[in-house]
């Protein structure tokens, strides 16, 4: 048996980094850009009960996450037109998304309060692999996002590095001056990105309800996996295929207690284990806030600046 | 460009004052203006209680189907008995906030205000001391003064039998237990499941797992999975959420609630049973004691004989043998003949805490900090 919880463990950090990756690739996109969305706590919590209500009414898992996307969409255009329309503090609109959200969500996610999942999402069957002896289970025992997701941060690296498009990306969020010297529309950029950023925040979090949670729970329900995808960020150092490393060890630290508790193993008490990850999560934010530890780490070098071209 | 940036900023702080009015006000008022249309309905009671300016806070929200749903029935019973409407607040966490919370409702008005979470004990204390003339009143707690009681219940002897259900319905004999924190009263039901397991099956072992909350369903859940994956074919639970029963139906396993049985119906299969609380008739009751002037400071300890603790409807795979057994039990647990805590009870580091034929007194079971023979896991958390 003891080999059993050990297997689950590894099998559940890896699942619970889906929804880490997705959320961290979202602000990756966004942050390249030279935007930076602290949003992302609030918005998987959108994406969660969006997602709930709607399979609530519909019963289809799909039209679920689509909501789930547009209201992804619709919430970090609000961050743009703020930040990049109003050039406002990037900070500040960010804090504002995260109250914004936790509030909005908790109003809205009244009504379904604890009631059952409509639909879940389960792991795929697939045959004789998921028979394998520890791989099985650990690799080959998730459901489709989970690979998808593994897919999406190849893609989101391969469009990064090896597309024009991408190149324009880094380049606004390294030298946004450059890029409006070149006539690109620095603008369009940030705006396309932090939208495709919010988006895939709000379906990290819609994935979480369907698949790891058992029910709405107000502001508990994601539990500040939010904060832990944007240190995951740094800890990727804004490389999408890097995050995926750090999602699992994040996954493998939110897992471990119970594991430890399950096999009577009591070096610390649980409760302390279970604040690592979010010791960590303080840790690289602390870090994140001094200009000179963001470029040791390979942060976009305007990341945060609004890009006024007068002021140049 | 200065003037943009103060545009934005505005539309910033009005964002955040419409989430944080959308987060708790709005709720608040919504509930309020439910239990109008309620009261309206009622017909009028005999007797006048309108004198009786009554608020609740929970810790959680009705919404729970668990902990503060019970309460809110009780609430409802209670509004309807005495045809008055209670004012109901939700999420109010322990501790500081909670102390503002009671204060407010003691400045606006209030004659008794009914807390229903351990952590509010301090904070009723608290403002208790300024408002002598106000009644407090606190669900499981164990502190008073003289114008505070509390009221709490008995949940081990049902907890007792739901743990004859689990016993047998184990066909390895290890069983799970989702436990939120702790402190004496979860300790007290684990002991009592783990007692009631052993009754009818004596090699079975009980293994905890502490989640640090009373109420998030994917924490739960997790915990869940985790004392499923050692081996546990029942499992039992004290958490808010049914959380445990979703992780035990999709692992195929049978699990006993807590607090409620209404989602029995979504658990045909694995929904073995579960101990509920009733807390409306004492309700009614310190609503008419404060209507006559009265603030019973006693503490309230509800029981099965005196129907605030009751056992919950039996899933379909509990066979007719074993809830013949389990009303036998239930019966001698009513009738004062079965004392679920009687001795001998060794602690499960071996320790023996209840000699032979001795049995628990009140205050020791309302201090227990051990946990018996049998249960696998730290009383530490």
């Amino acid at each position: 048996m003891n080999s059993n919880i050990w297997l689950l463990t590894f099998a559940d950090a890896i699942s619970i980094a889906t929804t880490l990756i997705l959320a961290s690739l979202g602000a990756i996109i966004t942050e390249r850009s030279g935007v930076i969305n602290l949003g992302v706590e609030g918005m998987l919590l959108m994406g969660a009960v969006t997602g709930f209500i709607v399979a609530d009414g519909t019963g289809n898992l799909w039209l679920a996450l689509f909501a789930a996307v547009v209201v992804g969409v619709v919430l970090s255009a609000i961050h743009a037109a703020l930040t990049v329309g109003l050039r406002a503090n990037q900070i500040v609109s960010g804090l504002a998304m995260v109250i914004f959200g936790t509030g909005l969500s908790q109003f809205i996610g009244k009504p379904i309060e604890g009631d059952p999942l409509p639909v879940i999402i389960r792991p795929l069957e697939l045959g004789w692999l998921s028979d394998l002896p520890f791989v099985g289970p650990v690799v080959f025992g998730h459901d489709v996002f989970t690979y998808l997701t593994w897919v999406a941060a190849g893609g989101a690296s391969f469009y990064m590095h090896r597309t024009r498009p991408g190149l324009l990306l880094r380049a606004t969020g390294d030298a946004p001056a450059t890029v409006d010297a070149q006539g690109g529309s620095v603008a369009h950029i940030r705006w396309v990105h932090t939208m495709v950023g919010g988006a895939l925040m709000t379906l990290a979090g819609a994935w979480y309800m369907f698949a790891r949670a058992a029910a709405w729970n107000q502001a508990a329900t994601t539990n500040g996996i939010g904060w832990i995808a944007l240190a995951l960020v740094v800890f990727a150092s804004w490389r999408p295929l890097r995050a995926i490393g750090g999602a699992v060890l994040f996954g493998f630290s939110l897992q471990v207690p119970f594991t430890l508790q399950a096999q009577q193993i009591s070096v610390l008490p649980p409760t302390i284990v279970a604040m690592f990850p979010y010791l960590i999560t303080l840790a690289v934010l602390v870090l994140l806030s001094t200009p000179r530890a963001r470029r040791l780490l390979g942060a976009p070098k305007m990341l945060g600046q609004p890009f006024v071209r007068d002021e140049r | 460009m200065k003037r943009r940036k103060v545009i934005a900023a505005a539309f910033a702080a009005a964002a955040m004052i419409v989430a944080a009015a959308c987060g708790g006000d709005d709720a608040a008022e919504e509930v309020t203006e439910e239990t109008e249309a309620a009261t309206e309905e009622t017909t009028a009671p005999a007797e006048d209680y309108s004198m009786v300016k009554a608020a609740v806070v929970y810790i959680t929200t009705p919404g729970d189907l668990g902990w503060s749903y019970m309460h809110d029935l009780g609430i409802a019973y209670m509004e309807e008995q005495l045809g008055i409407e209670v004012t109901r607040l939700e999420l109010i966490p322990e501790g500081a906030e909670a102390t503002a919370v009671y204060d407010k409702l003691a400045r606006d008005g209030y004659n008794l205000i009914l807390g229903t979470s351990f952590g509010y004990m301090d904070p009723m204390l608290e403002v208790a001391a300024k408002y002598p003339d106000v009644c407090f009143q606190h669900a499981s707690g164990y502190k008073t003064a003289d114008n505070m009681g509390n009221y709490f219940g008995a949940m081990e002897e049902a907890r007792y039998l739901s743990g004859i259900a689990a016993g047998a319905a184990s066909a390895s004999g290890k069983l799970g237990y989702v436990a939120a924190f702790p402190i004496p009263e979860v300790l007290r039901g684990i002991n009592a499941f783990t007692l009631g397991a052993r009754s009818v099956n004596p090699k079975a072992t009980v293994q905890v797992a502490w989640t640090s909350t009373w109420y998030d369903p994917a924490k739960e859940k997790e915990a869940a999975e985790s004392l499923l994956a050692t081996g546990a074919d029942v499992l039992g639970m004290h958490q808010d959420s049914s959380a445990t029963g979703e992780a035990a139906k999709a692992a195929g396993a049978k699990w006993v609630g807590y607090n409620s049985d209404v989602r029995a119906a979504d658990f045909p299969d694995t929904w073995l049973t579960g101990p509920v609380w009733n807390w409306g008739p004492h309700y009614v009751k310190l609503g008419k004691d404060v209507a006559a002037g009265i603030c019973d400071n006693s503490p309230y300890y509800g029981t099965m004989a005196d129907g605030m603790i009751t056992l919950g409807t039996f899933g379909s795979s509990v066979s007719q043998e074993t809830q013949d057994l389990i009303a036998e039990k239930a019966a001698a647990i009513i009738d004062g003949s079965l004392l679920p805590f009687t001795g001998p009870i060794k602690d499960n580091e071996g320790k023996e805490q209840i000699a032979a034929g001795a049995s628990a007194a009140l205050g020791d079971l309302l201090g227990q900090s051990y946990l018996v023979e049998g249960v696998i896991g730290s009383a530490k958390g």
